[in-house]
């Protein structure tokens, strides 16, 4: 085996193998050799690195505790002496994008390799640890598992062999925010005159340098008197009635519900549920307060700390759902609750 | 959805356990939870302790919503 490459793998508790997400707060642990993707992965590198280890934890257990998390995982990875490591791919799954992120954030700060990796657009984890790894662009779900493992593999190839790759577009990895100085045939500004002209004629062109998109809302003024404002509740973590009288979906949700709180005092087992496919149902099914906190708001409401508690609440799955979609939730919702006399919100999330 | 409900001039209040998703996400008023399948709970507890806990989250929430901010804060309870 001398002189392979050694790959260290890092995968969450499903693709490692240990379960859905009644195991997601398992804490970390190494396998020696390939599990799951990395089969399929080491397969590719065709007989040119080796995929040593995996190390795999649970999405629960690395998000509930990032920094811990984060050291632990590390200190497995580095007992392996990889020269890289892979991780994920996550597609949009959010906790899991975090944690690859994470895991490649420290692998580059403490061991020094390059990460490979693999995220959806709209993965939270590309957005806090973009620039800590070469993350492939792939689909939403695990149907892009093949292409993304294919396109990890090439890079992480490159990588080992001390390549040079080309831009992030033509590679395929979400760009790291990273500037590079290149010699172009032409000058700065016959290629900029040749986009406008591309624009003028509405015909398509790359810009070379992208403006970098914030969107912060400047946060709005607070509530004057609690004791008087009307306050409304509303979850991402999908509690429904029972039986899911809307059918919201368990990920990647089209729709939201609202539903009537008129005479509800407590959200019991027996009358709710959650919808949500992300995160182990047991605790939220067996009282739905846990997640939205209709009790102790009820009991609030009587004590006159706050005026009231809106007579709705309005419930989705943010499992892996479009931040579209959630935007178009939101703006409807918050028309509706202007129109009423709504004064503020609090907004669960699991 | 935080994020879209402040815009609209709604003070919103982000209960959630994974507070550098809700930073990314744009929330201002965030208040980290217990855990991400019991944001708002915790069977460890005896019941009557897990509401009173349940509670002071509550109301940490509440504060957050009649106080000022400046930019993304995130309260402890």
């Amino acid at each position: 085996m001398a002189g392979k490459h050694r790959v260290v793998h890092y995968l969450n508790q499903f693709f490692g193998q240990i379960g859905g997400e009644e195991k997601a707060n398992v804490g970390p642990r190494a396998r020696p050799g390939a599990v799951g993707p990395a089969t399929a992965l080491e397969a590719k590198f065709d007989g040119q690195a080796e995929v040593v280890a995996t190390v795999i934890c649970g999405d629960g257990y690395f998000n509930e505790n990032l920094d811990r998390a984060q050291g632990e995982v590390l200190e497995l990875i580095s007992g392996f002496a990889p020269d890289l490591v892979v991780v994920g791919p996550a597609f949009n799954a959010g906790r899991y994008g975090v944690a690859c992120g994470a895991v490649a954030q420290a692998v580059m700060d403490k061991l020094g390799v390059p990460v490979v990796g693999g995220m959806y657009t709209e993965n939270p984890g590309l957005d806090l640890y973009a620039p800590y790894g070469y993350f492939v662009r792939t689909r939403e779900s695990v149907a892009g598992m093949r292409q993304a493992i294919e396109n990890m593999s090439r890079l992480a190839l490159k990588l080992l062999d001390g390549r040079d790759l080309a831009s992030p577009g033509e590679e395929g990895y979400h760009p790291r925010g990273i500037r590079k100085n290149v010699f172009f045939e032409r000058r700065a500004a016959a290629r900029a005159v040749e986009m406008l002209v591309a624009k003028l004629r509405g015909q398509e062109f790359a810009t070379e340098f992208p403006m970098p998109h914030f969107d912060r809302v400047k946060p709005a003024p607070p509530v004057d008197d609690l004791s008087r404002a009307t306050i409304a509740l509303v979850t991402s973590g999908g509690i429904v009635p029972r039986g899911n009288p809307d059918r919201i979906e368990s990920s990647s949700a089209s729709r939201y519900g609202r539903y009537s709180l008129d005479g509800v005092d407590d959200l019991t087992s027996a009358g709710y549920e959650t919808a949500h496919g992300g995160y182990d149902p047991v605790y939220a099914n067996a009282d739905p307060d846990r997640v939205l906190p209709v009790d102790v708001m009820r009991e609030l409401e009587r004590e006159g700390v706050i005026g009231k508690v809106y007579s709705y609440f309005y419930s989705t799955v943010g499992n892996g759902t479009s931040v579209a979609n959630a935007r178009a939730f939101a703006q409807d919702i918050a028309e509706e609750l202007r129109n009423n006399g709504v004064l503020a919100v609090i907004l669960t999330s699991t | 959805m935080v994020k879209e409900l402040e815009r609209a001039g709604i003070p919103t209040t982000h209960v959630c356990t994974v507070v550098p998703i809700s930073m990314t996400v744009g929330a201002n008023r965030i208040v980290p939870a217990v855990a991400i399948p019991h944001p708002l709970g915790n069977p460890g507890l005896d019941p009557g302790d897990e509401r009173k806990a349940r509670k002071e989250l509550v109301r940490t929430a509440l504060e957050a919503l009649a106080m000022p901010v400046q930019g993304q804060t995130v309260l402890k309870h």
